[in-house]
């Protein structure tokens, strides 16, 4: 007897739905043939067989959420085979994405996917903004559906926005956060490109001059490199350079930061590359409904705005708010906890950690309060420089380098401004120093933990 | 004229097909209005030239004397809701677009009243009125920002064509091949105008180009291309209007190499050491755009001797007024450092 176990069909797949099975209890199957559909929340694959035999018991009934990877969902009995056998396991077997000759996936839009909430409850007031009026309802959404929303309120608000990049048209966006825009908008604003990223950055800026306004998606931020001087010398410094007359509103957005085994030139956080330029905004929320408000904020905004989203973060849910138009201004961070024993300061996933570490913190008597720093261009040094008054000491945590990081800038603008308020020297949790490796221990070392967290914070309190 | 009627002399009637022949008013009119673009363009350039010298312009300057008839030739082609956008060799684009040359001048100087507030300089000059999207520094990244702008020309279906100029250096950037790609697969109104003055700095074509008959560039795309006497404005008339015409339908983009020469150096600080003086000298006597258009106007009874010199003499009286400007104006407010960074 054979189990086949509940593929992962991406690095950062932990779970996904069995939609449906293609075969019965007592089917003969030959390798090739497709045992069921999976869907994950990024796309619905097929899952074929890599063995012949018979099914003999389907363990997990189709519809099921939340199955995770490596759940035995069937079992096979193999010819020859004892009816008895114990069942030994096997892995995944081959996916396939379903063919576009299929047509494409009937997309619900507009109604949030339907989402487990994240092992621990997110704290409500935390995930949202203060900028939400009393008495707003809220539903509970994907950061990723957050942002394929302001993406759809945006274009419904403005026919001269577009979205282009790779894959966002008919594969739906490689993490799907474009889903269902195709449909909707067509593909005269909707646009697939060739993996020429220099190529479409620099005509995305050449449209957003023509009187448009474009959202480039780079597929991650990685693959931005390849375009970064569009981004820089031609996006950021035009304005400047014409003396005021011209202006770039224009938005590049996509996955930035490491997602998950994917080794070093795919796992990179270039935060502090972008907030190093002048001519620049640089957003990176944490929560929905930031990422929400913020790009639709990115969209309207007569500059170039560089929106880091990050992959991990796109699958988590938090309330967002129930609003026609939410927006939020660009330019501001949030204490999304307060206390009086130290501030820790994130942006985008680190905010989940910071979370993480304040509860470790709580339990031995540190009440540390927390940053969400938002937007990384222009930093809101008001809102630190606050909150590091009140508790005399700073930690950063982020997940890029360590060399010319934004926690040290936090750093060096908390001693200009804020130094006779410092118990301790500022701390900086990053990534480690060292292009991301791939073996899966030491990526987790390379990667800030709860407890570098906590043992910074502990540090600069002396404990 | 002597100059120019024994560069006439020189040359095969073969190369002068119109010689001799009646033109109507129309025609004789634009014939003028080249012969004065160019000369404008001329006496500007070497005015610059001057002002560099006594130190009053600074940092890179690119002069365009020997390639006028290419931007000349285009600029006629062209309605004015169209955009130009070209790199960094750029005074002769602005003036061809329409641009004040005392604006142009004091930007070079780095002045208040220049196109920029004198923060962009030589090679950073725009002007929505005119539609001229600059005046970029960097090499082949105005490729991709013309084809953004046909692009958006598309989408807004606006009837506008983007001519792109970019020099044969730039023709070897990945940048380049990408925009062509997405330009023939999306139909864009786009005309690449490749210049090519043989040399990229110092490079040879020879020597860094592996085919240089770079109006085959397309090709892989399926882009139409043409090689143009980029010396002779009137081909470059012809050749562009068939382009513009050609995208304005909705046919797609359309390449034009215009074989061109530069006089000076790369830039103002270029020794020319990779070249002779002798072929330099050899296509000022033999080819110069300005002068053998000068004695083709005078053979064919468009204007007369004297009437050239007229419009010297009125150029040099507009480019002297221009170069009192860009000295006499105030440098930008030290307030002006912190404006225009953001919207």
């Amino acid at each position: 007897m054979t189990q086949i176990l509940m593929p992962a069909l991406s690095p950062t797949m932990e779970e996904g739905k069995l939609a449906k099975w293609n075969v019965k209890e007592g089917d003969t199957v030959k390798p090739g043939d497709v045992l069921a559909e999976i869907e994950t929340d990024k796309a619905t694959m097929e899952f074929e067989a890599v063995d012949a035999g018979r099914v003999a018991k389907i363990l997990v009934p189709e519809g099921s959420e939340g199955v995770k990877v490596n759940t035995p969902i069937a079992e096979l009995r193999q010819e020859g085979e004892e009816s008895d056998a114990p069942p030994a396991r096997v892995p995944a077997t081959e996916t396939k994405s379903i063919k576009q000759g299929a047509g494409p996936r009937p997309v619900e839009m507009h109604k949030p996917v339907p989402v487990r909430t994240p092992e621990k409850a997110v704290d409500r007031a935390a995930a949202l903004p203060e900028e939400i009026p009393s008495g707003a309802e809220f539903v509970t959404m994907t950061v990723r559906d957050a942002l394929r929303d302001a993406l759809a309120e945006e274009m419904r608000r403005d026919d001269t926005v577009f979205l282009m990049g790779e894959e966002v048209a008919q594969y739906q966006g490689a993490y799907k956060v474009s889903q269902g825009l195709l449909e909707e908008f067509g593909d005269r604003r909707v646009i697939d490109t060739p993996i020429t990223e220099q190529g479409f950055a620099g005509l995305g800026v050449g449209a957003a001059f023509g009187g448009l306004r474009p959202i480039i998606e780079f597929m991650t931020f990685n693959f931005a490199m390849q375009a970064i001087d569009q981004l820089v010398n031609s996006a950021a410094k035009t304005l400047y350079m014409s003396g005021g007359q011209m202006g770039c509103p224009i938005v590049f957005r996509g996955p930035n930061g490491p997602a998950a085994r994917v080794a070093a030139q795919h796992s990179q956080d270039y935060s502090s590359w972008y907030a190093h330029v002048p001519g620049l905004k640089v957003v990176s929320p944490y929560f929905a409904a930031d990422a929400k408000g913020l790009l639709k904020a990115a969209v309207r905004d007569p500059n170039p705005v560089i929106f880091l989203e990050n992959e991990i973060v796109y699958g988590r849910s938090f309330p967002v708010p129930k609003l026609d138009d939410f927006v939020l201004p660009i330019g501001k961070a949030r204490v999304i906890r307060e206390g009086s024993g130290v501030t820790l300061v994130a942006h985008s996933i680190s905010v989940g950690l910071i979370m993480d570490a304040a509860e470790e913190l709580a339990k031995e008597g540190i009440e540390a309060e927390l940053i969400d720093l938002r937007t990384l261009r222009p930093l809101d040094a008001e809102t630190v420089i606050r909150s590091v008054k009140k508790t005399n000491r700073v930690v950063t945590v982020e997940q890029g380098w360590p060399v010319c990081s934004i926690g040290s800038e936090i750093a060096a603008l908390v001693a200009d401004e804020a130094f006779d308020y410092l118990d301790a020297p500022p701390s900086r949790v990053t990534g480690k120093d060292v292009p991301m490796p791939y073996a899966a221990n030491l990526e987790k070392l390379a990667l800030p933990s709860i407890a570098d967290v906590v043992s910074a914070a502990k540090r600069v309190c002396y404990r | 004229m002597a100059r120019a009627e024994a560069t006439a002399a020189a040359n095969p009637e073969a190369e002068f097909p119109a010689s001799g022949r009646a033109v109507d008013s129309a025609t004789a009119e634009r014939q003028k209005k080249f012969y004065h673009d160019m000369l404008l363009i001329r006496r500007f350039e070497e005015k610059a030239g001057q002002l560099y010298g006594m130190g009053l312009i600074g940092g890179f300057c690119h002069l365009y004397i020997g390639q006028e008839a290419v931007v000349v030739g285009m600029q006629a082609t062209l309605e004015p809701k169209d955009q130009v956008i070209t790199t960094y060799r750029d005074h002769g684009h602005m003036l061809a677009a329409g641009m004040d040359p005392s604006g142009v001048m004091a930007e070079l100087t780095g002045r208040s009243s220049g196109y920029s507030k004198g923060k962009g300089g030589s090679m950073h000059m725009f002007s929505r009125e005119k539609n001229f999207f600059g005046g970029h520094g960097i090499v082949g990244a105005n490729v991709p920002i013309g084809t953004g702008l046909a692009f958006a020309n598309r989408y807004l279906r606006n009837g506008a064509v983007c001519i792109t100029y970019f020099g044969d250096g730039a023709a070897n950037q990945g940048q380049v091949f990408e925009s062509f790609n997405m330009a023939a697969l999306w139909k864009l109104p786009v005309v690449y105008v490749i210049e090519n003055n043989q040399y990229a700095m110092g490079t040879a074509i020879r020597r860094s180009t592996a085919e240089v008959e770079l109006f085959k560039r397309g090709s892989a795309d399926d882009i139409p291309g043409e090689p143009v006497d980029g010396m002779d404005v009137e081909k470059v008339y012809e050749a562009g209007r068939k382009a513009v015409q050609w995208t304005r339908e909705g046919k797609g983009p359309y390449v034009l190499e215009m074989k061109t020469y530069r006089y000076r150096g790369h830039s103002m600080s270029d020794p020319a050491k990779y070249r002779t003086r002798e072929e330099v000298q050899q296509m000022r006597e033999k080819h110069d755009p300005i002068d053998t258009f000068g004695a083709r106007l005078v053979r064919n009874g468009v204007m007369r001797d004297d009437e050239l010199k007229a419009v010297d003499r009125e150029i040099r009286q507009t480019i002297n007024h221009a170069a009192e400007f860009a000295t006499d104006s105030p440098e930008p407010s030290p307030d002006e450092l912190y404006t225009d960074v953001l919207k």
